[in-house]
């Protein structure tokens, strides 16, 4: 049984004298760097110790004295990762060297942790906002900012319980609404505009011929409203004729505070604000969150428990695929036939989690050492009935009416998403990473739950383009109905829930990243507890987040309707993307 | 014809004999009828409600039986903004844009417990608590996420209230009216509505510096002259 934790042989300390020391914070692990050698000693775990995937950079305030960056990076062949942190003290301008030349993958998050906590990273190639808006006040997620509605610091709060005493939010604040601005601000004065940065940013693609004429290509934005996009997404790019020479994602227009959010809320009120993470996977989502306060809370579930979260993300896999490719047909001009196809199958896996968890999308279902609840009379018989036979066949309908399709194929195959080491140094993920031919699936990669019982293959496809990345989501469903069948045949009789349930958990202190290989990509949740009832931090690596980071090296070059169905590969989806 | 029933007004007789051919009614239920049977969604999704918008689009529950399958994703061609999902303040400016862009007659549906009054997300810096803060809504649907049923449901309820309008009475159809225009929302510091700049103005100049408790802003401003 492999755990999470992140034991680590190698002696940093040793390799790096007076650079690096041990983290020796109870509950903590991994190693604190000097902020100057920072750039030294991840090129070093890089390259020496083979550290090539950078898993996630966050950041944390340790109000009221410093500031810390978490880095986190694992490697492609398996295995446990590596912490190593950086810290600052917390006095403006706290400035931290960029590791986007090592992992380019880090760009969108230190822009994120640029935005939210105002942390500078030197040398980065593109500082600018990310969630918020571009003249937005303050760095939310600062513990000293408070948002308009602040009523505590933690919940629940005590204007409305115990004794039920109701006073709303908008009464607290001034302005009678979700407002706040600073003191003796004029909102006829404004004088920045929001949207310069982002074309001043894109003016470097300016290009000059040979005669010294300067040629203006044309910028358009797609989104946030637009059909291609799955959400409120946005890109600018910039076009010569219909090649993508340039690109700038534009994200933030779903950002729901997700973190802010959850450092309020107790550790159990996240357990329901996960589901709207990626709202495809609501199952998939809560294991990545109860895995990490498991792991700080030392429980286990039973082993009911264990096959019911196995058969729920398994289910939840097939949905988002079958989703996927209907929707990238949608994309690549096919209107709605296949995703009606698609939709079809999914209502019937929505009947499952309906009837598991009383609700279709926002499930719910996990609970710290268990699930929620049993599957109900009859449940267990229908879902036997869908992986036994009918999304076998389903799977097998779409292969024979799409894979070969002359359409389908001169569209899709030779158009290169990316390659196999652009994906791991942009920190990609999931099954764009296996389509481009490296067999990195945290289910074998790391096992978590009981996944190291089950006899199944990691989907893999050489060659990174569009039609493989269609391919091996056909696999990835083949490959869980295979584990599904597996469970359904092992899963033993019991209880499926350690303990007695409970309103309020008692989380030791520590910190504690809980990982799954959810159909995006590496789901993984990293928890910081002081021992209160609230986390002190709650993070979130979203694989559609940093799998987005690598869309410009992807486009350029290629054509604009390509871009389209690029994007709808990567498979984002935008309550996680923005968080 | 199964409307035929509502669209045949009462109070005439007519004679059996022509009864399947023959049908007097007003020319406001004539004119309803059609507007109800036709309503075309703006494509306009934006978080989790915006998959149940799909699901009941899709063939399970099937929306074309309301006339309402053909989504449209230009403002231009649609009837109704289905504002499925959490509206965040960066997105209002683009909200209302697509509002204003709609011909009228247009109709706002709230989807779910965010779009109504902020839902679970309503304490967050980044969210707007209800679409109806900025565009006028014409029905709520509850729910986190309403259920496709949910959905239904609330569309027949619009259909109810296009029912009831009547030619000489809509606001479209009065001499010199033109589509609402809502003022567009400014990113400044915060979300802010062209509406409301003197308040902002007024409570800004007396508010504590930027970084302390709002709630002991309430103390320093909230005297009842304040918000005369």
């Amino acid at each position: 049984m492999a755990t999470l934790v992140h034991t680590e042989t190698l002696d940093l300390a040793a390799r790096f004298p007076g650079a690096v020391t041990a983290d020796t914070r109870p509950g903590y692990s991994g190693w604190i760097v000097n902020k100057e050698n920072l750039v030294e000693v991840a090129t070093t775990l890089r390259d020496e110790f083979g550290f090539d995937l950078l898993s996630h950079v966050t950041g944390v305030d340790y109000f009221p004295d410093k500031m810390e960056v978490v880095y986190n990076a694992y490697r492609t062949t398996g295995g446990p990762g590596i912490f190593f942190k950086v810290q600052v003290p917390r006095v403006d301008p706290i400035e931290v060297p960029s590791v986007t030349p090592i992992w380019p993958g880090a760009e969108f998050q230190e822009r994120e942790i640029f935005d939210l906590y105002g942390i500078k990273f030197t040398n980065h190639p593109d500082l600018r906002r990310i969630l918020m808006w571009e003249g937005f006040d303050g760095h939310p997620l600062r513990k000293d900012w408070h948002e308009p509605f602040y009523e505590e610091d933690n919940k629940p709060f005590k204007s409305r319980w115990p004794d039920g005493k109701f006073l709303s939010a908008e009464d607290k604040n001034p302005y009678k609404d979700n407002l706040r601005f600073p003191q003796g601000f004029d909102p006829e004065k404004i004088t920045f505009d929001g949207e310069a940065a982002l074309y001043g940013a894109l003016a470097k693609y300016q290009t000059t011929d040979k005669n010294g004429l300067k040629t203006d290509h044309v910028i358009v934005n797609m989104g946030p409203q637009h059909p291609s996009t799955h959400g409120v997404f946005r890109a600018a790019v910039v076009l010569d004729g219909e090649t993508v020479i340039g690109l700038k994602p534009v994200m933030g227009y779903l950002h729901r505070n997700h973190e802010k959010i959850g450092e309020r809320n107790t550790f159990l009120q996240n357990m329901p604000f996960t589901d709207r993470l990626d709202y495809f996977n609501s199952m998939s989502n809560n294991w990545g969150y109860s895995l990490a306060v498991e792991k700080l809370m030392g429980v286990k579930p039973p082993e009911r428990a264990e096959y019911l979260r196995v058969i729920m993300a398994e289910l939840s896999r097939i949905q988002n695929h079958l989703i996927l490719i209907g929707m990238l047909l949608n994309d690549l001009g096919t209107f709605f036939t296949p995703a009606l196809y698609a939709f079809e199958e999914r209502e019937l896996i929505l009947d499952i989690f309906e009837a598991t968890s009383g609700t279709r999308m926002m499930c719910n279902y996990h609970r710290f050492g268990g699930v929620a609840r049993d599957l109900p009379a009859g449940v267990f018989e229908k879902i036997r009935d869908l992986v036994e036979d009918r999304i076998p066949r389903k799977a097998d309908e779409f292969d024979r009416f799409l894979t070969e399709n002359e359409v389908l194929v001169s569209r899709m195959k030779g158009v290169k998403v990316i390659n196999g080491e652009d994906a791991i140094n942009y920190s990609i993920t999931g099954p764009v990473l296996r389509a481009a031919g490296i067999p990195y699936d945290v289910r074998r990669a790391q096992p978590y739950g009981i996944y190291d019982r089950f006899d199944f293959d990691v989907a893999l496809r050489h060659n990174g383009d569009l039609y493989d990345n269609y391919l091996i989501r056909l696999d990835e469903i083949r490959q869980s109905v295979r584990i599904l069948q597996q469970a359904l045949k092992q899963m033993p009789e019991g209880p499926v829930m350690t303990g007695k349930p409970q309103y309020q958990v008692r989380v030791p202190a520590g910190e504690s990243y809980g990982r799954i290989e959810a159909p995006k990509g590496e789901l993984g949740f990293y928890i910081i507890s002081t021992g209160k009832p609230n986390p002190w931090r709650y993070h979130v690596r979203a694989p559609s987040f940093i799998n987005i980071t690598a869309l410009e090296k992807m486009c350029v070059g290629q054509k604009i309707a390509d871009f389209v169905a690029i994007l709808g590969v990567i498979d984002i989806v935008l309550g996680e993307l923005d968080r | 014809m199964t409307d035929n029933k509502e669209l045949n007004s009462p109070g005439y007789e007519i004679p059996d004999d022509l009864a399947h051919a023959v049908s007097i009614t007003t020319i406001d239920r004539l004119y309803n009828w059609g507007r109800r049977s036709s309503v075309w969604p703006l494509m306009f999704g934006l978080a989790c409600c915006a998959i149940e918008m799909i699901a009941a689009q899709a063939s399970r529950y099937d929306l074309a039986r309301f006339g309402m399958e053909v989504m449209r994703p230009s403002p231009r061609q649609s009837d109704l903004m289905i504002v499925a999902g959490t509206v965040t303040k960066k997105m209002v400016p683009s909200i209302v844009r697509l509002y204003n862009q709609m011909p009228e007659p247009k109709y706002v549906m709230a989807m779910g417990a965010c779009a109504s009054g902020g839902g679970p997300f309503k304490e967050g810096y980044n969210v707007v608590a209800g679409v109806d803060k900025f565009i006028p809504v014409d029905v709520y649907v509850p729910g986190c996420p309403p259920t496709p049923q949910a959905l239904i449901a609330g569309l027949i309820k619009l259909q109810e209230k296009i029912d009831k309008q009547s030619i000489r009475k809509v606001r479209w159809y009065r001499k010199g009216a033109d589509t609402v225009q809502i003022p567009v929302p400014v990113l400044g510091p915060d979300i802010m509505d062209p509406r409301r700049y003197d308040e902002i103005k007024r409570l800004a100049s007396r508010a504590v510096p930027a970084g302390e408790k709002p709630a002991e802003a309430v103390e320093a401003t909230s005297s009842p002259a304040e918000e005369a």
